[in-house]
């Protein structure tokens, strides 16, 4: 299955075609280091300005805006400063950075340069998840090829500035893909999410001030600079200007990475870019922003990706992750699914997020099994509900949507799979 | 001045000190947040997440025991969603802890079960998850149960922070997460110095004191044995806690008649033995001084902090005074100068000790504590065990009228009394230092610098013109520090006193719950107080001491003294390998 993405004038990637090893060259021949070039020559404050202007903001989850947060890192008082590209791309169902750092790895180091140079930072670290070797790979010769080429390192492109970027491996914990455990895990700390505030733009990496993006953000950051904040802004909506890498996947016709303007639906992007259902299938649910998104009926699929309506419904983006389930798919095992990746990927620390989800896991187990109560269903919603109010982290916060939404929306589900006490004995007469 | 801020508590507009916690604020304002993982001495953790609370404009809960007030914030502490997120994550503790409250030691006492009475938790609905592993009971001084473990992290907290030991961490992830010394190891295999700080800080029974009540009564229920007690200085100010009274409340004389009323057959005080420990320990410091022994000469009254040296810094035993501490010379002379004064037969004689200190039990059943040719110390109790057996026996401690100490072993000084306190050895010590020095008495004999709760204390004192440099240090983590000065040579002390607890022994793992720095601060106010009330303030003039000396051991340092009241210490190392 080939990953796919939109080429055209709108794209804020530099990329024709596929190619097993991307090159400095050919990244070069899409213009690639022009927005480097120009912008060394400048005041850094421009960069934070026209980001600023273009309404970018971070591709991870948590949609902070990215002009703002690099103005925090640029105004603390110390001058040691990091940059930071959060590559630990551990959500279900998403693939985007995979594929940037495959195909367009440049385009990502040029994008962390500019940040560097907007904070004022002169060491850069992309952390990479540990299942992503190939990746990583792929990354560290980039950096060598960059740096031979005076692009990163001492006196880039001739300038004062210099910037140097390393590669730090994640050692396979979904949770410090979170900024805070990844800034422990890097420090050789047990990955479990620290206190906020203080926030990374204050006391980040070794305490540090920190800007922390994800790899789709930064890779967005060279083309805003070449093309400038109105040309961004023509793509998108006003509150969501840009573009968004959708990981397709599920059973459409067509899986796979899309590039999509903001303002598409959801079923356009299934109907459009998706080709529609797979074998006339009909949609039953959609999983939106992978294993920490919501579960949504089709009926909610109208909705426009932007912040701003999704927010309202409910709906979380995330990082961009849609799995559609037809008919055939089962809303509990699905949810069983995502309750035991969470419940393998919680640090432990909270009570709401360890407790929370082992009751979860053993309820959905019982439905499951035929051998829940009616009351449990309840019960299971209440935990939900404390894990989403009172985790201590995102983690455990967004661990219980698939649970919530698909209660809201399929619980005829949840309760068709209660027996009551006599069908439970009828049940067994029959298999005796 | 401190900065104030505004801001709107359950409607009330309530003004507080800029910087506190929404749960410190609250509880200023007569809104008392539950808590469990929160302990006013450690960093905020924000691990149990039942102090929750509504701040407008949040979308979630906040923890409030790591949100700062800020100007103009509205904070709700009770609505039906916060009702019912703190019930719901009490309910998700009680369905991974075992449902045995009745048979728990921390009945009554234990954090959990008040919230649990507070929240009017009438069910648990969710599936029982706790695990059934083994306790571990390889020691003699702490019983670990990680099947009550609720992994609020306050033990962890007090064992990396405080004390630097860094015996208890939380290991695994998820539900597997557990609080526990290295690679499943137990308490015995590591280098865990016994201390008790966090039994201390536990909400719940999931490490505690081993009971050795039951030892105690046999011996007390056996016609053939005659058993003293010695009660060592820092649970005179403790354990009328333990019967509802404030912290620092002195009960020496309540305290006397309730260990009588338990039928011990002789009550001695272990203010005795420190005046000895004084006079040994102090001439010990003389003559180092001039003869050019090892200095400077540190305190040997603290078995946790002995465990520790021995474990860490082993190359620095030589440091060390050959001092037993107070407990261990009272057992030895228990054994032998009392009995042979009383006709008793040594082997007839049955030691017990009433002790701050968790480690206490551990130093008893050291091998090299056998000089009477017994075991000289044959069972501790720690204050809470006190308490406990009391309760047993029936003993109403707010109606005892005041007794006094059994001669010779229950007359004390002053200088005894502030043993208990962090800085009290080493004041103790210099009144008498001073005076068999200078000849001369001392014209003030309170040594305030060494005084108080800051970590590391230092004072110079001027002995007929040799001017002596000393320090006190009290919690591993400052002693810690102290000792690597000293390794590193960078060190000009004379003399060190080093206590294993924050606070000195009135800080001990052994003391009543609800032990902080507050607290210890009172305790500690009280010892000085009991100081200042006795006739008798330096250990040289106790006339049982003196007596002591006269008939039974000659002189400090003199024979009898080094077989029965000096010991050795081992290199005991970090690691303990198998096989």
């Amino acid at each position: 299955m080939l990953t796919a993405l939109h080429h055209n004038n709108d794209s804020v990637f530099r990329l024709s075609l596929f190619q097993e090893f991307p090159t400095l060259m050919h990244y070069q021949s899409f213009g690639g280091y022009e927005a480097l070039k120009q912008a060394l020559t400048g005041n850094p404050v421009n960069i934070i300005e026209t980001l600023a202007a273009a309404g970018l903001r971070g591709r991870g989850g948590a949609a902070f805006p990215t002009g703002l947060k690099m103005q925090m890192v640029r105004n603390n008082a110390e001058p040691v400063r990091y940059v930071i590209c959060n590559a630990d791309e551990g959500e279900p169902g998403t693939f985007k950075d995979r594929f940037i750092m495959s195909h367009i790895p440049f385009q990502l180091l040029e994008g962390m340069t500019l940040a560097a140079y907007a904070v004022g930072a002169r060491k850069g670290y992309i952390y990479i998840r540990h299942e992503y070797p190939e990746v990583q790979d792929t990354m560290r010769r980039s950096i060598a090829a960059a740096s031979a080429a005076g692009l990163l390192g001492k006196n880039i492109l001739g300038q004062e500035f210099s910037f140097e970027v390393e590669i730090f491996s994640g050692a396979g914990s979904y949770l410090c893909g979170e900024e805070t455990a990844l800034l422990s895990s890097m420090e050789g700390k047990k990955g479990r999410p620290r206190l906020k505030p203080p926030y990374p733009t204050q006391y980040g990496l070794w305490g540090k001030p920190t800007l922390i993006n994800n790899v789709e953000t930064l890779a967005n950051i060279s083309m805003i600079i070449s093309r400038g904040a109105s040309w961004y802004r023509s793509l998108g909506t006003s509150d969501s200007p840009g573009t968004k890498l959708i990981s397709l996947s599920g059973d459409v016709a067509r899986r796979g990475l899309y590039e999509v303007p903001f303002g598409t639906t959801f079923r356009e992007m299934i109907e459009e870019y998706g080709g529609g259902m797979k074998e006339g299938g009909s949609i039953k649910a959609v999983n939106i922003g992978g294993a920490s998104g919501v579960v949504v009926p089709p009926w909610e699929l109208d909705c426009t990706l932007e912040y701003q309506s999704c927010q309202e419904r409910g709906i979380t983006i995330g990082s961009g992750a849609v799995f559609v389930m037809n008919e055939s798919r089962s809303i509990l095992a699905n949810v069983h699914n995502r309750v035991e990746f969470f419940l393998h990927e919680s640090c432990g620390k909270c009570t709401p997020c360890r407790e929370g989800l082992r009751q979860a896991g053993r309820i959905i187990h019982r439905l499951i099994a035929g051998e829940a109560e009616l009351s449990e269903v309840d019960n299971l919603e209440r935990y939900t509900r404390a894990m989403q109010n009172a985790a201590f982290c995102g983690l455990g916060q967004a661990a219980g949507n698939s649970l919530i939404s698909s209660l809201r929306y399929f619980r005829q589900e949840y309760e068709e799979a209660c027996l009551d006490s006599t069908q439970r004995f009828e049940r067994r007469e029959v298999t005796a | 001045m401190m900065k104030l801020v505004h801001f709107e508590l359950n409607g009330q507009i309530v003004e507080v000190n800029q910087g506190l916690s929404i749960m410190d604020a609250a509880r200023q304002h007569g809104v008392k947040i539950p808590s469990l993982c929160h302990h006013p001495d450690q960093r905020v953790k924000a691990n149990c997440r039942v102090c929750v609370v509504e701040v407008e404009g949040q979308r979630n809960l906040v923890s409030s025991c790591s949100t700062p007030v800020t100007e103009g914030m509205k904070v709700r502490t009770n609505s039906p969603r916060i009702r019912e997120t703190v019930q719901t994550i009490l309910e998700l503790i009680f369905a991974n802890h075992p449902q045995e409250c009745l048979t728990c030691v921390r009945n009554g006492n234990c954090e959990l079960r008040h919230l649990a009475a507070d929240y009017g938790i009438r069910e648990v609905k969710g599936e029982m998850t706790c695990a059934n592993a083994p306790l571990d009971i390889s020691t003699p001084s702490l019983v670990r149960n990680p099947n009550k473990c609720i992994k609020c992290g306050r033990c962890a907290e007090v064992c990396h922070h405080v004390q630097q030991t860094g015996i208890l961490y939380s290991h695994y992830r998820s539900v597997d997460v557990s609080v526990e010394p290295e690679y499943g190891k137990s308490l015995a295999e590591v280098a865990c110095v016994l201390c008790g700080q966090c039994a201390s800080v536990c909400p719940v029974g999931a490490i505690h004191e081993r009971d050795d009540i039951k030892k105690v009564w046999a011996a007390l229920d056996d016609p053939e044995k005659h058993v003293v007690v010695q009660v060592a200085p820092a649970v005179r100010v403790s354990i009328a806690e333990e019967f509802g009274s404030a912290p620092g409340t002195i009960a020496t004389g309540k305290l006397v008649a309730a260990l009588r009323k338990l039928g011990f057959d002789r009550v001695f005080d272990t203010d005795f033995s420190a005046d000895v420990t004084i006079m040994e320990e102090g001439h010990e410091l003389l003559h180092r001084i001039k003869t050019g022994g090892v200095l400077p000469m540190i305190t040997s009254c603290s078995p946790g902090w002995i465990k520790y040296i021995e474990h860490n810094f082993p190359d620095q035993l030589p440091h060390l005074s050959t001092a037993k501490s107070p407990q261990q010379m009272f057992g030895a002379l228990a054994k032998t100068y009392y009995a042979k004064r009383a006709g008793i037969q040594a082997e007839n004689m049955y030691v017990v000790s009433i002790m701050p200190c968790t480690a206490k039990k551990f130093e008893c059943q050291r091998p090299e504590m056998k000089d009477s040719g017994f075991q000289d110390v044959d069972a501790v109790l720690t204050t809470r065990e006190l308490g406990r057996i009391l309760k047993q026996a029936g003993v109403d401690f707010s109606v005892l009228s005041e007794e006094e100490f059994d001669a010779p072993m229950g007359i004390s000084t002053g200088a005894a009394a502030i043993f208990g306190a962090t800085g009290g050895v080493m004041e103790a010590a210099l009144r008498t230092v001073y005076e068999v020095v200078t000849g001369k008495e001392l014209p003030n004999i309170e040594f305030t610098p060494v005084r108080g709760m800051e970590g590391i204390k230092e004072a110079e004192i001027d002995l007929s013109g040799t001017k002596v440099k000393v320090a006190a240090a009290h919690g591993l983590g400052n002693a810690k520090q102290v000792m690597e000065l000293i390794k590193a040579g960078q060190a000009d002390y004379t003399f060190v006193e080093i206590m294993a607890c924050p606070g000195g022994c009135i800080g001990g793992g052994g003391q009543p719950y609800g032990t902080t720095n507050a607290v210890r601060k009172q305790r500690i106010e009280a010892l000085y107080e009991v100081d200042k009330k006795l006739p008798l303030r330096k250990s040289h003039e106790n006339p049982a001491v003196e007596t002591l000396y006269r008939e039974f051991l000659g002189e400090p340092l003199g024979n009898i003294s080094h077989q029965m009241l000096h010991t050795k210490y081992k290199n005991r190392g970090i690691y303990k390998l198998k096989g």
